[in-house]
């Protein structure tokens, strides 16, 4: 008699824990083996683009906290930095450091959440509260500045909000040279364990050509080799008077996405140094910035680094005070895109390695 | 104040009913004098009305004088006057004022009828100058939006090249070697970050998208961004690519006509394209043809509309 | 006790014993639900944080609030599931993790049967939970539980085979299947335990229970971020009460062979130090087994299915066979 067997329609998600967001994965399985994995998203659309056509520039920054909620501060920056650069408003020196030891700060938060819910999807429980607990004083930190611990709505077009209380600056400081420390300790419990080794390595393997066709971008670029990093290579606000090193790796596969990010944190940790030593006693917050916003007509696109990849902000404005078109180029909803075929002939466990490890945020993806 | 012109103009030349008309004329655009439009026919004509107000200032200042009578007259003169001014063949030539009148009249038509408009002009020669100024102020500003909007080219303050312009004629000079005279529609310097940006055809888009990837000289083989724009009047689709190799940043246009929109799908060349053009499909309806999967990506498979276009309304009024 | 459980099958006997069997089910639920908050605890303080400590004194009766609740709670059954396997299940993969506990001699004379193949008892009974659980994986009618029932399968057939075999070492050095002899074989010093001279046997009799166990770095049938609980995700009420208590009974069983087996049972560690009862040493032990499995979880991440089969395979099973290799040629040798 012979065996029938049948191909299994698994459905991952949109409930399930490790898909970090509302995120459903239909998976046709054969055996253990996947044969076919198909993204579907939208579960988390809320409309952004089309809110900001009846919004003027400052009432759309707090939706652009909303949409990487795990990286609010480079969200705002993107729409800032790309209403500045049509209207040619300069910034003073202050915000600009204040806004980019913000933007630092959350770098290392968003790799913080990173590492931990991928320890988290490869079985490892502790790892994730040491993480939340070392985050907890970056989010401590953004509370004092401006009152928020997730969704800061902390920059405005010509400058920040709020300045920095007595004293914060010194707590920065002290943050970074306990989170040094703390780096040693995360190498030691979890970057040599053999297990951890034997799950990532090999795993969700791509070239760079794969890379740059699909447009990745962040780690997921620099883990095949190439050293795209648009803090330095289309540098914006301050990064080009500090130095730091753009984190690569060769191997393009999870390992090398994980070790990447890891040393995204050091190197942050390095630029946040030296920020803290230059940063101006005094000065303005604010730039000089009419009192209703208004770019003149024409368009523009801007990206910045995000912690996930090139986050960028394409803007069509009619000299009105709202957008006539706003597009964000959310670096998850690209990045995503690579699943389908990183998954063929990967076993369901490695479905969630590899989608840890592309590190995607569904309010990003979906908008 | 339009009334005492024309009727001064009327009675003025009797014999010259075109000249009357076209006095009319000059009187009454020479108070239409605020339109754009108008600006190049005022100029000219002032020029005109200087020039010959040059070579017969006597006659003008003579008729002024001898007319300071004759306008009484001509201000008694019943609004049907005014009307039938184009009608009178033959105004009654009696009367000195329409004897000085016609000895214009023998220098020339038009001498005349620049005479007789600085006749009736004269009368506010103040007021004309003013107007005049006016009129000029008003070119100039015109001319200055029209040269501010983008139009380059003819300006009176001409702004400096962009330093990309040589990269933009390299690159049209590339897609139209490589894949045709009539790819490229235009092309120009975003003003903002001095972009190169061109609009390309849509049916040479794929091949415009090879040669951009491809060429030696560009190899564009990043696509940064895909974003579809609704202007009411048509459909857009930008793309913004950069090459990591030259990090030099470009973008590409391809126009498509509201009712039926449609832009070839370039997500062979570059896959960025593949999720980027269903969100584009999604949100505002433009079709790609060549897209190996083109369905819905954010709203629910079974939605009605595409919801980022001006003209969206839900289908669902409680949504 | 001994004598008392080998009279014969009288009433009165039938009595005592099921009511000395009763007796032990209370101490093993007894333990159950302290090794549970200990398990909380300790898991709390490896990742900076309490555990509970509401529920009573340092939150003592917590797992007495969690049982009760679990009991309170509606049970579902699945429309499309295997009734009679659905309701069997759960039973199966907890009989024999109890029954085991028949052979295990606590103290001197603290046991319940002193059968002459009591470890082969011991691990014959036990594949049977295997059993059980991939019943509840098949008849819950879920791919997820089918999913995780069949991972569950292959881990656990793939570990038996090296646990059993490092054990045969201890058989050959003992001369015996009875779990009593092999525990006095182990009088004196602490070097007389077996773990010393069998410690090959030991690491791989460790990471074989591990797998026995589904726990971590083996917890793949209950994977929480892939199947969402594997083969008891449908399971709710006192149905899956009884699945965790399986898993924890079986843990208790594992502690008390592993402390039998290799750290020499309820003898002290020297000979001086013998005043002190035997159930204290044995106790002590298997804490510290439990609290070394419980202390692995908090530590490790877990193995994926295919690397966790190469490696029973591959490297596991020769080791043990290793093993009795050279305990054998060690016995031949120095008799």
């Amino acid at each position: 008699m012979a065996i029938r067997t049948e191909e299994l329609l698994l459905n991952v998600g949109p409930q399930h824990p490790s898909t970090h967001g509302v995120l459903r994965v239909v998976v046709k399985l054969d055996g253990e083996v996947i044969t076919e994995a198909t993204p579907v998203i939208g579960y988390l659309h809320r409309g952004t683009e089309k809110l900001a056509e009846n919004l003027n520039y400052t009432q759309i920054i707090p939706y652009t906290d909303r949409m990487d909620y795990v990286s609010a501060m480079t969200n705002n920056y993107v729409l800032c930095h790309t209403v500045e650069k049509m209207m040619g408003i300069e910034v003073p020196e202050r915000a600009e450091f204040l806004r980019l030891i913000v933007m630092e700060l959350q770098r290392i938060a968003s790799h913080q959440v990173w590492w931990g819910t991928y320890l988290l999807d490869i079985g490892s429980l502790s790892p994730f509260l040491y993480a939340f607990r070392d985050r907890e004083i970056i989010i401590n930190l953004f509370n004092e500045l401006c009152g928020a611990r997730l969704t800061y709505n902390y920059m405005r077009v010509g400058g920040v909000k709020w300045d920095a209380p007595e004293g914060w600056i010194d707590k920065v400081k002290d943050f970074v040279k306990y989170m040094k420390g703390r780096l040693e300790v995360y190498d030691r419990l979890v970057t040599g364990n053999e297990i951890f080794l034997a799950r990532v390595k090999g795993v969700g393997k791509y070239d760079a050509q794969t890379a740059i066709d699909y447009g990745l971008s962040g780690a997921n670029l620099r883990c095949t080799g190439v050293a795209w990093d648009l803090r330095k290579t289309q540098p914006y606000s301050l990064y080009d008077r500090f130095e730091f090193d753009v984190a690569t790796a060769e191997e393009g596969d999870c390992w090398a996405r994980y070790k990447v990010r890891l040393e995204e944190i050091r190197q942050s940790l390095r630029i946040l140094e030296q920020a803290l030593e230059q940063f101006p006693p005094e000065g303005e917050i604010m730039g000089k910035v009419p009192r209703v916003v208004r770019p003149p007509e024409g368009e523009y696109y801007a990206a910045i680094e995000s912690p996930r990849g090139e986050i960028g902000c394409y803007i069509v404005s009619k000299g009105k005070a709202e957008p006539y078109r706003l597009k964000f180029r959310r670096p998850s909803f690209v990045n995503l895109q690579v699943l389908p075929k990183l998954l063929v002939g990967e076993t369901m466990t490695n479905l969630v390695t590899i989608l840890g490890s592309i590190d995607i945020v569904l309010g990003e993806v979906d908008c | 104040m339009k009334q005492d012109q024309t009727v001064r103009a009327g009675t003025a030349e009797p014999s010259d009913p075109p000249a009357a008309e076209r006095a009319e004329q000059a009187a009454g655009t020479n108070e239409a004098a605020p339109l754009v439009a108008g600006a190049d026919v005022n100029p000219s004509r002032i020029d005109q009305t200087a020039a010959e107000g040059g070579e017969t200032p006597a006659p003008g200042a003579e008729q002024r004088e001898g007319d300071g009578a004759s306008e009484k007259a001509r201000q008694t003169v019943t609004p049907e006057k005014q009307s039938d001014s184009s009608k009178q063949a033959d105004a009654p030539k009696g009367g000195d004022e329409s004897g000085s009148a016609a000895e214009g009249a023998t220098a020339g038509a038009a001498a005349k009828n620049e005479a007789g408009v600085k006749a009736a002009d004269s009368a506010d020669a103040d007021k004309e100058a003013k107007r005049k100024a006016a009129a000029e102020a008003r070119a100039a500003r015109a001319a200055a939006k029209a040269k501010a909007d983008g139009d380059g080219g003819e300006s009176a303050q001409p702004k400096p090249p962009s330093p990309n312009q040589p990269l933009l004629d390299r690159l049209v000079d590339i897609l139209k070697r490589e894949v045709g005279e009539d790819a490229v529609e235009s092309a120009w310097i975003n003003p903002i970050g001095d972009i190169p940006t061109v609009s390309l055809r849509a049916e040479r888009l794929v091949d415009c998208a090879r040669v951009l990837r491809d060429h030696p000289e560009l190899q564009l083989n990043y696509l940064r961004n895909v974003a579809g724009v609704d202007m009411e009047t048509h459909m857009e689709v930008v793309y913004h690519l950069i090459s990591l190799n030259n990090k030099i940043n470009y973008s590409i246009k391809v126009k498509t006509d509201r009712e039926h929109p449609s832009v070839p799908s370039v997500s062979e060349v570059w896959s960025t394209a593949n999720w980027n053009e269903r969100e584009i499909y999604d949100l505002l309806g433009i079709d790609f043809p060549g897209h190996p999967d083109l369905r819905r990506i954010l709203m629910p498979d079974d939605w009605v509309g595409y919801p980022l276009r001006k003209d969206y309304v839900p289908a669902d009024p409680e949504v | 006790m001994g004598g008392m459980f080998s009279g014969p099958l009288t009433w009165q006997n039938a009595i005592v014993w099921i009511l000395a069997s009763v007796v032990l089910l209370f101490l093993v639920l007894g333990f159950v639900t302290y090794a549970i908050y200990f398990e909380r605890k300790i898991l709390g303080w490896a990742q900076a944080r309490h555990g509970p400590n509401r529920v009573g004194p340092f939150g003592l009766l917590q797992t007495v609030a969690d049982v009760a609740k679990v009991l309170m709670k509606e049970d579902i059954m699945p429309k499309n599931a295997d009734r009679a396997l659905f309701i069997l299940a759960p039973f199966l993969a907890f009989v024999p993790a109890f029954t085991v506990l028949a052979t295990i001699p606590f103290t001197g004379w603290a046991y319940f049967a002193d059968l002459n193949v009591g470890l082969l008892y011991y691990v014959a009974l036990s594949s049977i939970t295997t059993l059980g659980i991939l019943l509840g994986g098949w008849a819950s009618n879920n791919k997820y539980a089918l999913l995780g029932g069949m991972r569950s399968a292959a881990q656990m057939i793939s570990y038996e085979i090296p646990l059993v075999i490092s054990v045969v070492g201890v058989v050959l050095l003992s001369g015996s299947l009875n779990m009593s002899k092999i525990v006095d074989g182990q009088e004196g010093w602490f070097w007389n335990w077996n773990i010393v001279p069998q410690f090959l046997g030991f690491v791989v009799f460790m990471i074989a229970a591990f797998a026995e166990l589904n726990r971590t770095p083996f917890d793949l049938p209950e994977a929480e971020s892939e199947l969402v609980a594997g083969y008891f995700v449908e399971y709710s009420g006192f149905r899956w009460a009884m699945y965790m208590l399986t898993e924890y009974v079986y843990m208790f069983a594992i502690a008390a062979l592993t402390t039998v087996l290799f750290l020499g049972g309820w003898h002290a560690p020297a000979p001086f130090l013998e005043f002190i009862p035997g159930i204290v040493w044995f106790l002590l032990k298997f804490a510290f087994v439990v609290f070394f499995i419980i202390w692995t979880r908090a530590t490790l991440p877990r193995m994926r299915v295919d690397q966790l089969m190469g490696f029973g395979w591959k490297v596991l099973l020769p080791l043990a066979l290793a093993n009795v290799f050279l305990t054998a040629v060690w016995l031949e040798i120095f008799n």
